[in-house]
């Protein structure tokens, strides 16, 4: 087996008293899906943000191929660019058209010119069924297309991982899988992906890899088809039954 | 669970429907909004013609109206003081774009300077944040004052000694300061999220701030960036007190040697002249914006 691509270990997290993450390993390989699901508050979104380091960490490690992400001499805006993520919320730029949104980071970070990061973001567009949304602002798109817009915008960049931050979760149900048809294209190109996500059906469709988080910890990690229909432990079971229930 | 559901993804908007025509029911409420509508635009119309009726009586009908009207209301003293007090009004106008222009210049900087995190801007944010306690608290017409006579007292090599220009320096002085609290005010109305988006797609701060954050910012704040401004165009009329020949100056003037007020109605009607229009575009811009705020958080 290759070294993967993400490699967490031993990775602490607390906000004042309370503990978020307290002990996480975990490895992404190249190509491969990895969905973290959990009751809310069990820590996937804090782990996501950790990674991109939006939040610093309070113990452990994370290295992204060779370069260790969490060392604090690291140029934070340099490992940045070779990470892209989708918020829950979008957080789509309101002032910018969605051509502007996606081709921002090319132009300024990456130095590409306007006419060919315009061209690109048109392909992305264009792959995402919001070809006729190029000159809209984010504000005049339905919840389902500005969330395409803002993995377009991720993945404008050409990032080596992507990280999904329950994308779905702000979505009306109708709106769900236009999104998910999205993510399951880009797993057949071969992208890596880490997610959280309340969406069972589709983790166990798109995942390689299935993690279930609770207090803190990964309490069990294996297939989608070993977790979601098998799960060894009694935690992840109680928390698959009071989520299927309702589903 | 569908994520089949590729159709969603290129919606028509519905074709109006054309056979559709108002029910009855329809009709008559149509009717009734029109008919209260037609009774409220009465009322208002009568309300208010009333009370100017009330309002003229009760001055006119006042002991002191007849000197009142020769004094403040002299038709022919009007028009031969208002040439003299327009041409005053343009060095207002003068003032005022000149003055306008630094105050965004200085403000934005101050606001900025308050904003950024670096270590280095440690002894400027310092400085940033006693300049707008000292200028914000001082009267602005202590400052005209203050700058008008006190800065060419000093003597100092390349100073302007213009009153009209001393002016200009006092106003930029004090409302720059308002303006730098009013941008750092948007700067920080701009919601965490929007940055988060920003440094994750790798933008470095000064980046996220120029291509993300300020745009925004300037948007939410442009209505109270106005009143400012209109705020300012009045307060030019204190730099007469350094004895530039503007409006006010030359309405004095014209009263003075005529022994009747009527020339500062005249430089009042003036004023409003200006300030009205802006008043109305400002609250355009607020409603403009509040909309679009409702748009945002309505989904």
């Amino acid at each position: 087996m290759t070294e993967p691509l993400l490699r967490i270990r031993g990775v602490r997290k607390e906000y004042g008293s309370r503990l978020v993450l307290r002990s996480i390993d975990l490895d992404v390989a190249e190509h491969q899906v990895v969905c973290l699901i959990g009751g809310s508050g069990s820590g996937k979104s804090t782990l996501l943000r950790c990674v991109d380091l939006l939040e610093t960490v309070d113990d452990g490690t994370i290295h992204l191929g060779t370069g260790e992400l969490t060392d604090p001499r690291l140029d934070a805006n340099l490992a940045r660019r070779r990470i892209g993520i989708v918020f829950q919320a979008y957080n789509l730029f309101p002032h910018l058209s969605v051509l502007d949104n996606i081709t921002l980071a090319p132009r300024r970070v990456h130095g590409v010119s306007r006419k060919q990061a315009e061209q690109s973001a048109r392909e992305l567009l264009d792959r995402f069924g919001l070809a006729d949304k190029a000159q809209e602002h984010p504000d005049r798109l339905s919840g389902g297309q500005q969330q395409r817009a803002a993995i377009a915008r991720a993945l404008a960049t050409e990032p080596e991982l992507l990280l999904f931050d329950e994308i779905t979760s702000a979505l009306d149900p109708e709106l769900v899988g236009e999104v998910l048809d999205v993510v399951t294209d880009l797993k057949q190109r071969g992208l890596t992906i880490l997610m959280a996500t309340h969406e069972m059906g589709f983790a166990r469709h798109v995942a390689d890899q299935v993690c279930f988080l609770e207090d803190g910890v990964i309490v069990e990690q294996g297939t989608a088809e070993q977790v979601l229909t098998d799960p060894r432990q009694p935690a992840t079971r109680r928390f698959l039954s009071r989520v299927l229930d309702h589903a | 669970m569908d994520h089949g559901t590729t159709a969603a993804l290129n919606q028509q908007a519905t074709p109006p429907d054309e056979n559709y025509r108002p029910s009855d029911r329809e009709r008559e409420r149509q009717r009734f909004r029109r008919s209260r509508k037609r009774r409220n635009t009465w009322i208002a119309a009568l309300c208010t013609v009333l009370c100017l009726v009330a309002l003229g009586a009760g001055a006119v009908a006042s002991p002191g109206w007849e000197r009142v009207h020769s004094l403040f209301l002299d038709s022919a003293e009007f028009r031969s003081s208002l040439p003299g007090i327009l041409r005053g009004f343009w060095l207002n106008i003068q003032m005022f774009l000149i003055a306008e222009v630094l105050i965004l210049g200085l403000g934005l900087l101050i606001a900025l300077v308050r904003v950024t995190r670096s270590p280095g801007l440690q002894p400027l944010r310092l400085a940033a944040t006693v300049y707008v306690d000292v200028f914000r608290g001082v009267p602005t017409l202590l400052l005209v004052f203050l700058v008008g006579f006190g800065l060419p007292a000093l003597r100092l090599q390349g100073t302007p000694t213009q009153p009209w220009v001393l002016g200009v320096i006092a106003l930029v002085l004090s409302y720059a300061a308002y303006v730098a609290e009013v941008l750092r005010a948007g700067l920080n109305s701009v919601h965490p999220a929007q940055r988060n988006a920003a440094r994750a797609l790798g933008l470095n701060e000064r980046q996220t701030l120029r291509h993300v954050v300020l745009p925004q910012a300037v948007r939410n704040v442009l209505p109270p960036l106005l009143n400012d401004f209109i705020a300012l165009q009045k307060d030019t009329a204190l730099v007469a007190v350094l004895g530039p020949l503007e409006a006010l100056r030359a309405a004095q003037i014209k009263a003075d040697y005529d022994f009747n007020y009527t020339p500062y109605l005249g430089a009042a009607l003036l004023f409003i002249a200006v300030t009205i229009p802006l008043t109305r575009f400002a609250d355009r811009l607020q409603r403009r914006a509040a909309q679009r705020t409702w748009a945002e958080t309505g989904r």
